[in-house]
């Protein structure tokens, strides 16, 4: 069992897809300037990778090896053109935020990556694992950007909008004077490269640190 | 007019990779030296020039007429990836050469955001065929200027004292948002003051 739950978590911090292996960058960037949309992506992206995930590893003997990669993609494409519909259908103005993006999970690395180099070797239930640990890394990542550039950048982070609450939740000071830039696209790569470098730091402390304990 | 204002557009305003973080992963990937920069942008550019067409004609010939438009995406990446392939074959057949140079990047670029991304945002927005042909080639142009210069900015990068931490992938990012500050300057006003809006 222990195995199973070093699947499910490995996605979360230590293979994190955004910060660690550093894959799927475009959607990362581009919908994280409001929390909801990262949200909403992040969502988007763990249904396609666990099913497209599920899919692969039970067709992973019958697919033949030289014609792998566009297997994968007719699956992976099929179901985000379901994503597409659910979101189109019921979160239109997640639909509308989104744009482009939401199609263009297709060609995110993440996914393609996951299938290739996980779902075609290993079993159904721990192929579901991976893609659940790693669609959890890739919100828990895009959410933690997204937090960062949406109250600095406008001073406000907007979640579903329920009832009569308008789902907003203003930043004392930010909201007031925003640091503008960070809404815009320069932010977002700015703040991309003082977090990576962040974890950087943490990986190479943390490996320091076993490094002490071994010895 | 209109396709002066689209090229513009999408070389200056709308830049690919700068403001609309399409093509990020080749961007931080291949930008470690201006000749690879190069290759890759002219691959794109190919790419994306004829790729807009393509699906511009599937998109309206064929889904259109089938009542199908919901397939766009299944469809497009096929296309896509078909006529990388294609291209890949044709180019090792006819010029050896140029093979040699874009070879290698080209089965990178199926999976490239920017090539899918600018079939669809042609159907978006509507565009006719030659201005999508524009669009996709302004796309392109647009990603090789921006890996131009971020290969060269790498690569004075390396001869410098970066912190530890920080050499490789977080400079990069940190010098492309640098110039995304730069490019902030090139907004819809420079259509409005050359008359093309």
């Amino acid at each position: 069992m222990g195995n199973h739950t070093k699947e499910l978590t490995k996605g979360i911090f230590k293979e994190n897809p955004t910060f660690i292996i550093m894959l799927g960058m475009c959607p990362t960037l581009a919908v994280t300037t409001q929390f909801i949309n990262a949200l909403g992506m992040g969502a988007g992206v763990l249904f396609v990778l666990l099913f497209s995930n599920i899919f692969i590893s039970l067709l992973k003997n019958v697919i033949p090896n030289s014609v792998r990669i566009p297997c994968y993609v007719v699956v992976i494409a099929s179901f985000v053109t379901i994503v597409e519909m659910v979101f189109h259908a019921f979160l239109p103005s997640i639909y509308e935020a989104l744009g482009v993006y939401l199609p263009l999970i297709v060609v995110n690395c993440i996914i393609l990556g996951r299938a290739e180099a996980f779902a075609n070797k290993n079993t159904v239930l721990d192929s579901a694992l991976d893609a659940i640990g790693m669609g959890i890394g890739f919100t828990l990542a895009l959410s933690l950007i997204a937090l960062i550039r949406e109250s600095f950048g406008s001073g406000t982070i907007t979640f579903m909008a329920i009832g009569s609450w308008d789902g907003v939740i203003k930043v004392p000071f930010f909201n007031k004077w925003p640091v503008r830039v960070m809404s815009l696209a320069a932010g977002a790569l700015l703040l991309m490269g003082y977090l990576k470098a962040f974890f950087n730091w943490n990986t190479a402390r943390r490996s320091a640190k076993a490094e002490e304990g071994k010895a | 007019m209109k396709i002066i204002a689209i090229l513009l557009t999408y070389i200056f305003i709308n830049n690919f990779i700068l403001v609309k973080f399409l093509g990020l992963c080749p961007f931080i990937g291949v930008s470690k030296n201006s000749e690879s920069a190069i290759g890759m942008g002219l691959a794109v550019t190919f790419v994306t020039g004829t790729a807009s067409v393509v699906c511009w004609c599937v998109y309206h010939g064929l889904l259109e007429t089938l009542g199908l438009e919901y397939l766009k995406t299944i469809a497009f990446i096929l296309v896509i990836a078909a006529l990388v392939q294609l291209v890949e074959m044709v180019l090792k057949k006819m010029s050896p050469s140029l093979y040699k140079a874009l070879g290698i990047f080209l089965p990178l670029i199926t999976t490239n955001c920017a090539v899918l991304g600018i079939a669809i945002i042609n159907i978006d927005e509507s565009f006719n065929l030659l201005e999508s042909f524009a669009a996709g080639v302004a796309a392109g142009i647009g990603f090789t200027m921006a890996i131009i210069l971020m290969s060269n900015i790498r690569e004075r990068l390396e001869l410098r004292p970066v912190r530890r931490y920080v050499k490789g992938v977080p400079i990069a990012f940190i010098s492309a948002g640098i110039m995304a500050l730069a490019f902030m300057a090139f907004d819809n006003s420079l259509l409005t003051n050359l008359h093309l809006a």
